[in-house]
This record gives structure tokens, C-alpha cells and sequence, in this order.
């Protein structure tokens, strides 16, 4: 079977999903990912949906599971790049994706990666420690 | 105006369950249809299409257009020979699910698309039809 590529970027893995997810391909990218963050020891996971035309309740539970699995494993989860229409049709389905860690596209999600790296003292006001 | 079609697509695994979403999408994009409305209409479809699928032991998806000697609009009926549903308010309802889903499917494709209709006989299997109008 196909499997969607995963690649490591610095310390965080990302996903473009570019096919037409069908349920075993989901059930195969939730497998590899958990297996790939500990592999490579990545501190993130960054999945970038904005080619997906639809999420419904299955790849929708995927994403959920996604980011458990990842935060289970000492990683955080960012899921990019939801069109708008998706957005629409997911509430209406009903679907609460709430638990989604979600940024407009890949380099917000990558600077939200980054952010929730930084120790909790330096975060929020305080720049000059980190300079 | 155009001529009356129709195309029945068989649902036996998740690549066929594809091929349906893609037909919906592609009736949906011919007949004008908004990104909002085609997204809704493949999302129902995409619910519909995996309950026969998982739970009517395979089955079948039919587009039909126009709808009732309509301009437009599509139906699509999704059908299986599978175990039926005893109590269809019950498998309507949210977070009810027999196979550890979450329950959203059924009554969801009914919110997603208001012209929803279900038959269902125990033993006999499930049809399903939603229909968006032009
Ligand atoms: N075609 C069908 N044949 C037999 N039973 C069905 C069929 N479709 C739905 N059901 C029953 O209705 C229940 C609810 O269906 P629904 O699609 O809402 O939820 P689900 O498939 O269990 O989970 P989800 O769709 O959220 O992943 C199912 O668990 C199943 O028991
Ligand atoms: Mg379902």
C-alpha cells in the first residue's frame, strides 16, 4: 500500500497530506507517526491538511488520536491548513476537534511548534532571556 | 437542461468509498454547486458510503440527475443488503455507535444535507438517500 511521506524538519516531523485519504492510508499515518516520533525523538508533529477536501468523522477521529498519541510521547501536535468550508462542515457534522492544536498554515504551525518548546519561564513578555 | 443521468458505484472497500466522494465532488463542480454545498453533500456521502460499507457488509452508491423532473440537483442512494437497523431514532442519535465510532455519521449526514431519508428493515438491509436540490 501507498503511505503518505513524513518528513523531519530540524526537530519536528511534517505531513502534507496530497491524496485522497482513504480510512487504512489514515490508520496507516497514525502507525507511522507515533513510530516515527519515537524513532527520530521529535519534539513535534506538524500536518498540514489544507489539500484535504473533506474531514469527516473518520479522519476526523484520526487527527484526534494523532495528537493524543503524540502528546502520550512527550510531542506536541499542530494540524495546519484547514479550508474554510471543512471548517463549516465539520460543526455541522458535529464533530469536536476542539482537542486540536490548529495554526492557518506551515509557518505559523511551525512558529507555534517552537513557541510551546521554549521553558515556561521565558515564555509570554519576558524576550530578553532568550537573546 | 441537461439529460437525465445516473451511475451506480459499488462500495465493497475504501478505495471504492473514494471513488464515491470523487463522483459526488464531480456532479457537484458540473452542476454549479458552492464549495460549502459540495463539501457538505461529499461529507454526507463519505458517512453514508462507510456505514454500508462497514456495517451493511458492502453495498452500493447511486447518483441520479435532475431530481423529480427537476432543471438539477442530485440524489444519491446508498443501499445494503446488510443487517438493517433495528431502531433508526436510536442509530440517529448522537454518540450512538455499535462499532466503536463516535457515533456522528447517520445523524450527521442528515444535518449536513436536510433532504435525508432512511429505510431500514432488520435482516434486510439499509438504503439511504440524500438529495440537494438546484
Ligand atoms: N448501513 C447500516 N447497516 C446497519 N447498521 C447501521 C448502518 N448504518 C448505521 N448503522 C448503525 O447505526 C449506528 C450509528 O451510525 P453512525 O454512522 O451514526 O455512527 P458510527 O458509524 O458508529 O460512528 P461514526 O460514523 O461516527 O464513525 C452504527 O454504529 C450502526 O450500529
Ligand atoms: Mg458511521
Amino acid at each position: 500500500m501507498e503511505r503518505i511521506p513524513i518528513l523531519l524538519v530540524g526537530e519536528f516531523l511534517l505531513v502534507s497530506i496530497q491524496v485522497d485519504l482513504h480510512d487504512r492510508l489514515a490508520l496507516a499515518l497514525q502507525d507511522d507517526l507515533t513510530t516515527e516520533v519515537v524513532k527520530v525523538r521529535a519534539k513535534g508533529v506538524l500536518i498540514d491538511i489544507s489539500s484535504l477536501e473533506i474531514v469527516d468523522s473518520f479522519i476526523g477521529r484520526v487527527l484526534g488520536n494523532i495528537a493524543a498519541l503524540t502528546a502520550m510521547l512527550g510531542a506536541n501536535a499542530v494540524v495546519v491548513g484547514m479550508r474554510p468550508a471543512v471548517a463549516i462542515t465539520i460543526v455541522e457534522l458535529g464533530l469536536d476537534l476542539s482537542c486540536l492544536r490548529t495554526a492557518i498554515n506551515v509557518d505559523q504551525g511551525m512558529a507555534m511548534l517552537r513557541l510551546l518548546l521554549r521553558p515556561v519561564a521565558s515564555q509570554g513578555s519576558d524576550e530578553s532571556a532568550e537573546k | 437542461m441537461n439529460p437525465p443521468r445516473s451511475e451506480t458505484l459499488p462500495l465493497r472497500s475504501d478505495e471504492d468509498l473514494v471513488r464515491v466522494r470523487q463522483a459526488v465532488r464531480a456532479w457537484m463542480v458540473e452542476q454549479n454547486f458552492n464549495l460549502v454545498e459540495q463539501t457538505k453533500m461529499v461529507t454526507a456521502a463519505s458517512e453514508l458510503g462507510r456505514n454500508a460499507l462497514v456495517y451493511g457488509g458492502g453495498g452500493s452508491a447511486r447518483l441520479e440527475s435532475p431530481v423529480d423532473g427537476g432543471h438539477g440537483g442530485i440524489r444519491v442512494t446508498f443501499e445494503d443488503h446488510g443487517p438493517g437497523i433495528a431502531d433508526i431514532a436510536q442509530a440517529l442519535s448522537n454518540g450512538f455507535s455499535t462499532g466503536g465510532g463516535l457515533g456522528l455519521g447517520l445523524g450527521g449526514a442528515k444535518r449536513l444535507v436536510k433532504d435525508f431519508e432512511i429505510f431500514s428493515e432488520p435482516g434486510q438491509g439499509t438504503r439511504v438517500i440524500i438529495t440537494i436540490r438546484k
